[in-house]
C-alpha cells in the first residue's frame, strides 16, 4: 500500500523532501528546454481559456454568477464535500488504526479489501447503488413482490450522493492515515506510557495529534474528489457545480454561463488546494523522526476483536461486496435477457487504445518536466513541473470546456478528434506520471550521473545508461496510474469524444441515464477489471 | 620535484552572493596526496567539483597534467577530463554488478583487456571473487573499495575523494583510511582527499591545504600545519587550541599564568595571543592557587582536565590517568610546551625564536 495510489499522491510524495540539487553539467540541453516549454504551453491552455472568459464576461454572466441559484449551487457543493469528508474520517480513522496498530485477525486482507473501492469509478458506484436501492432496483423489486410496497423513500439527491461518494473516497484518508501510523516513532508512545499515561490518554494526547496532518491531507483529497466528481452527482441527480455546468453546456448550449460557473468551481478547488499545500508543509514534522524505524507493538484487542471484525466486515460488505454482487446480478440478468457482449469490443478497444496512448504520451512529457525540476536549480526550470499542479485545480469538465473553446475558435481541424480528447487526458493526468517519475528520480542521487560523467559519458549517455534504468519502475507505475484514471474518466470523454467514438465509460453512462441497468453491467465490470489490472501491478511491485 | 598533476590559478566561484571559492591557487605534484581540510561550508566540495568539471569557475585556470581544462574561454566537460572521483555516498550504479561498475569507465577498452583490468583492480582493493555481486549485497567498507577500484580503473590523472569515510562507523573509518591510503600509495596515485576531520587530514595527506570561507589559509606538511599554524583560524581548526592573551616584554611574553620565555620581534607592550594545546599545559594541586579545576574527562589512558583561570579563560590539560583531582581543586598552571608556542598578532602568526 503506498502513496502512489492516490491521485494527488505527488503532493504527498514530494512533501518537503528535496535532496541537494546538483547544478548539473555546465552544458545546456536545448532539447530539454524546448520540451519543457511546449509542455508548459499545453498546460496553460485551460488557464488561458478561463482568463479569456473572465475578461469577456458581460453583464449577463455576472448576473448569473451573483444569482441565487448559483449561491444555492455553491452551498450544495460545499455541503456535500463537507459531509462526505466527515463521514469518510469516521470510517477511515478507526479502520486505519485497527489494520495497523492492533492484533486484528487478517489485518493485511482487511487493509487490501478496504482500499479496493478506489478502483470503482464514481458513476459505476452510483449506478450500482441506484440499481440496488433506487426505483426499478433490486430492493424496490423485492419490496414490491414480497411486501407489496410500491414506493420506497427516494435515494436520489443528497443522501444518495453522500452515500456513494463516502464509500468510494474514504480509502484516500485510510491510506494517508495508515502511512502516518506506520511512520510514527513508537518511542513517542512509549515515552508517554513511561511518563504515566494510560493507553487511552496516550492515544488522545500523543498518537492522534500526530495523525492530524495525515487526516487533514487525506480529508482534503476527499473534498477535492467530491468537488471534481461528475458521474456520481449526475446519476444521483444532485446539482453540484459539475452537473450544473454540464447541463448548461449540453442542454442550453450556453457556453458563457457554463464558463462563468466553471470559474467559481475552479476558485473553490483552488481554495482547497491551497489549504492542502499548507497542511502538507505543516505535516512535515511527522516525517522528521526517521531515526531507526522500529515497529510499534500491537495493541491487544481482546474481546473487542469481535466488534472490530464486525466493523471491518460491514464496511467491506457495503463498499465492495454489495456493489460487486449487484453488478453480477445485473450482468447475469442481462445475459439471460439476451444482452450480448458483442457491441462492447469496440468500446473496450477504444478505451484501451486512448488510455494507452495517453499513458505513453504522459510519460514522454513527464521526463523533461521532472528532469528539469529535480536536476536543475533555478525558478524557470521548475516551471513545467509546477504547472502540472494546475490540473489539480481543474475538474475534467472545465478542461473539456476549455478545449471545446480552443478547438472551435483556433483549431477547427482538431475539434472533435481523438487528438483533442487525448490532449484533455494529458492535461488532466500528466501530474500522475510526473509524480511517480519525480519520486523515482529523487531516489537516484545526482552523484550517479556525475560518476558516469567522470568516467567519460556525455550527459545524454549518462542519463540513458544510468538514470533511466533506475527510473523504470517509477515510469511503469506512473503509466499504470495514468492508464487507470484515463479508463475511468467520464466528463471530458462525454464532451470531447469524436462522433461515434464510444468508450466503456460512455457506455455505462448512456445505459444508466436511461435506466438500462442490465445493459450497463458488462461495460462497468470490464471497466473495473481493466482499471484494477495496473493497480495490481503497482501493488505487487511494492510488495516485492 | 615531480611535475604537477594539477594546478589551480586564481580560481573563483560564487553561487549568487555566496563566494564559495575565492582566488585560490594550488598545485598538486604527481604521486602526491593532498588533504583538503576545513569546516563544513568552507568551499572544499565546490573546489573538488570545479576540478572534476561539475561546476564552472567564474574566473581562473585549472590545469590537469598538461591540459588546461578550464579557463575563461575553454571549459572541458567532466567526461573529457580524466578525473577519477570517489563520492561521499560512493555512487555505485545499483543496477550494475561490481564488475560492471569497475569496468564502466573502460568502455573503449577491448573486452578482454577490460576483464583483466577489472580483475586486477578488484585484487588491488582486496575484493577478488566479488565481481558478480550487486552493490546492495556489499557492506559499507566493500562499497567504498568498489568505488575506489572503479575510480582507479581508467587510470585517471588524479583521484578526488569527497569525504569518503564519513559514511562509515568510527572503527571502520580508521582501518579504511589506512587501507585506502595504502592502495593509493601502492599505485603512486595522485589524489585529493576532502575532509572536515583534521585528524583524518593529518593522517592521510602528504600535505594539507586548510580552507576557510573559500580562501586557502595554509598549505604545508601535516607537522607544519599543526605546529606552525599561519593564523588563528588554522590553529583553532587544527584542534583543541585555546588562545591565551599576553603582552610582549623584553624577556618573553607575559600572560596571566606567568612568563613564557619566548622572544618576539615586536615592541614591548604589544598584545599577542599564544596558541595553547592541552599537551602544553601542566597542573599541580596547591592550596591558595588561583586556577580551579572545572571538570575531569576520563579518556582511558589519560585524563583531560578543564581548568578555569581567574580571568575566566578556560585551558585544557592532559594528565596521566593516575592523577585524579576532583572538581574545585585549586591548581597551579604551568606552560611547559617543550617547543615554541604559535604566537599571533592581529590574527596572523609571528615567527618565534625560542629563548630557552
Amino acid at each position: 500500500m503506498g502513496e502512489s495510489l492516490t491521485p494527488l499522491h505527488r503532493l504527498l510524495v514530494s512533501a518537503g523532501y528535496r535532496p541537494r540539487i546538483a547544478a548539473g553539467p555546465p552544458r545546456r540541453l536545448p532539447i530539454l528546454w524546448l520540451a519543457g516549454f511546449i509542455i508548459a504551453l499545453l498546460l496553460l491552455l485551460p488557464v488561458a481559456y478561463l482568463l479569456i472568459r473572465v475578461l469577456q464576461a458581460d453583464a449577463t454572466t455576472w448576473t448569473l454568477i451573483r444569482s441565487a441559484s448559483t449561491r444555492a449551487t455553491v452551498l450544495r457543493t460545499v455541503a456535500l464535500a463537507g459531509s462526505v469528508t466527515a463521514a469518510s474520517i469516521l470510517v477511515a480513522v478507526p479502520l486505519a488504526w485497527l489494520t495497523v496498530r492492533t492484533d486484528l485477525p487478517l489485518k493485511r486482507m482487511w487493509a487490501l479489501l478496504t482500499a479496493l473501492p478506489m478502483v470503482i469509478p464514481s458513476y459505476v458506484g452510483a449506478y450500482l447503488i441506484v440499481a440496488s436501492l433506487g426505483p426499478r432496483g433490486i430492493l424496490a423489486q423485492i419490496a414490491e413482490e414480497v411486501f407489496g410496497v410500491r414506493a420506497l423513500p427516494s435515494i436520489y439527491g443528497f443522501p444518495g450522493a453522500l452515500y456513494v461518494l463516502t464509500l468510494l473516497s474514504f480509502p484516500y484518508i485510510l491510506l494517508t492515515v495508515r502511512a502516518a501510523l506506520q511512520g510514527i516513532d513508537p518511542a513517542l508512545e512509549e515515552s508517554s506510557r513511561s511518563l504515566g499515561n494510560g493507553p487511552w490518554r496516550t492515544f488522545w494526547q500523543v498518537t492522534l495529534p500526530q495523525l492530524r496532518p495525515a487526516i487533514a491531507s487525506g480529508s482534503l483529497l476527499v473534498a477535492l474528489y467530491v468537488l471534481r466528481d461528475f458521474g456520481a452527482v449526475s446519476i444521483m441527480r444532485y446539482n453540484t457545480f459539475t452537473r450544473v455546468i454540464y447541463v448548461q453546456y449540453k442542454s442550453a448550449f450556453d457556453r458563457a454561463s457554463a464558463a462563468g460557473l466553471a470559474i467559481i468551481l475552479v476558485l473553490l478547488t483552488l481554495a482547497l488546494l491551497i489549504a492542502e499545500v499548507r497542511t502538507r508543509s505543516r505535516a512535515s514534522f511527522e516525517r522528521s523522526a526517521t531515526g531507526g524505524i522500529r515497529k510499534a507493538s500491537s495493541v491487544r484487542l481482546g474481546r473487542w476483536r469481535w466488534p472490530a471484525l464486525l466493523f471491518c466486515t460491514g464496511i467491506v460488505t457495503i463498499s465492495l461486496i454489495i456493489p460487486l454482487s449487484v453488478l453480477l446480478y445485473w450482468l447475469v440478468r442481462g445475459l439471460i435477457a439476451g444482452e450480448t457482449l458483442q457491441p462492447l469490443w469496440q468500446a473496450t478497444g477504444n478505451s484501451v487504445f486512448a488510455s494507452a496512448i495517453t499513458a505513453i504520451v504522459a510519460l514522454l512529457a513527464a521526463i523533461p518536466a521532472v528532469v528539469l525540476s529535480v536536476r536543475r536549480a533555478g525558478r524557470w526550470n521548475q516551471l513545467p513541473e509546477r504547472l502540472t499542479y494546475t490540473a489539480y485545480a481543474l475538474p475534467g469538465i472545465v478542461v473539456a470546456l476549455a478545449l471545446v473553446f480552443f478547438g472551435a475558435n483556433f483549431a477547427p481541424a482538431l475539434y472533435q478528434t481523438l487528438l483533442m480528447l487525448i490532449l484533455a487526458y494529458l492535461i488532466l493526468f500528466l501530474p500522475q506520471a510526473v509524480g511517480s517519475l519525480q519520486a523515482s528520480l529523487l531516489q537516484v542521487p545526482a552523484s550517479l550521473e556525475e560518476a558516469a560523467r567522470s568516467m567519460g559519458r556525455r550527459p545524454w549517455t549518462a542519463f540513458w545508461q544510468i538514470t533511466f534504468p533506475l527510473l523504470r519502475p517509477g515510469a511503469l507505475a506512473g503509466m499504470a496510474l495514468v492508464f487507470l484514471t484515463t479508463m475511468k474518466e467520464l466528463p471530458a470523454t462525454l464532451i470531447l469524444s469524436p462522433y461515434n467514438f464510444s468508450t466503456l465509460a460512455t457506455r455505462v453512462w448512456s445505459a444508466v441515464s436511461e435506466a438500462f441497468f442490465a445493459q450497463a453491467a458488462a461495460p462497468a465490470l470490464l471497466l473495473i477489471l481493466t482499471s484494477s489490472l495496473p493497480m495490481a501491478v503497482i501493488l505487487f511491485r511494492e510488495r516485492a | 620535484m615531480s611535475p604537477n598533476a594539477l594546478e589551480l590559478r586564481d580560481v573563483s566561484k560564487s553561487f549568487g552572493s555566496v563566494e564559495a571559492v575565492r582566488d585560490l591557487s594550488l598545485q598538486v605534484a604527481e604521486g602526491e596526496i593532498l588533504a583538503l581540510v576545513g569546516p563544513s561550508g568552507c568551499g572544499k566540495t565546490t573546489l573538488l567539483r570545479l576540478i572534476a568539471g561539475f561546476e564552472t569557475p567564474d574566473s581562473g585556470t585549472i590545469t590537469l597534467g598538461k591540459k588546461t581544462v578550464a579557463d575563461g574561454s575553454t571549459e572541458l566537460p567532466p567526461e573529457a577530463r580524466g578525473v577519477g572521483m570517489v563520492f561521499q555516498d560512493y555512487a555505485l550504479f545499483p543496477h550494475l554488478t561490481v564488475a560492471g561498475n569497475v569496468g564502466f569507465g573502460l568502455d573503449r577498452v577491448p573486452a578482454k583487456a577490460r576483464t583483466e583490468t577489472v580483475a586486477e583492480k578488484l585484487a588491488l582493493v582486496g575484493l577478488q571473487g566479488y565481481a558478480e555481486r550487486m552493490p546492495n549485497e556489499l557492506s559499507g567498507g566493500e562499497r567504498q573499495r568498489v568505488a575506489l577500484a572503479r575510480a582507479l580503473a581508467p587510470q585517471p590523472v588524479i583521484i578526488l575523494l569527497d569525504e569518503p569515510f564519513s559514511n562509515l562507523d568510527a572503527d571502520r573509518r580508521i582501518t579504511m583510511r589506512e587501507e585506502v591510503r595504502g592502495i593509493l600509495k601502492s599505485v603512486a596515485a595522485t589524489a585529493i582527499l576532502v575532509t572536515h576531520d583534521q585528524e583524518e587530514a593529518l593522517y592521510f595527506g602528504d600535505r594539507l591545504a586548510v580552507l576557510k570561507a573559500g580562501s586557502l589559509q595554509q598549505v604545508d606538511t601535516p607537522e607544519g600545519v599543526f605546529h606552525k599554524p599561519l593564523n588563528v583560524s588554522v590553529a583553532d581548526f587544527m584542534g583543541q587550541t585555546e588562545l591565551v592573551t599576553g603582552e610582549v616584554t623584553p624577556v618573553g611574553i607575559h600572560t596571566e599564568i606567568g612568563m613564557v620565555p619566548q622572544k618576539i620581534d615586536l615592541p614591548p607592550g604589544t598584545q599577542v595571543q599564544l596558541a595553547v594545546r592541552a599537551d602544553d599545559v601542566d597542573i599541580e594541586p596547591r592550596s591558595g592557587a588561583v586556577a580551579v579545576i572545572r571538570e575531569r574527562q576520563f579518556k582511558g589512558a589519560l585524563n583531560l582536565y578543564k581548568v578555569a583561570l581567574p580571568s575566566g579563560q578556560i585551558l585544557h590539560s592532559l594528565q596521566p590517568h593516575t592523577l585524579i583531582l576532583p572538581s574545585g581543586t585549586a591548581v597551579e598552571v604551568k606552560l611547559e610546551p617543550g617547543h615554541p608556542l604559535a604566537c599571533f598578532h592581529n590574527g596572523n602568526a609571528i615567527t618565534a625564536e625560542s629563548a630557552s
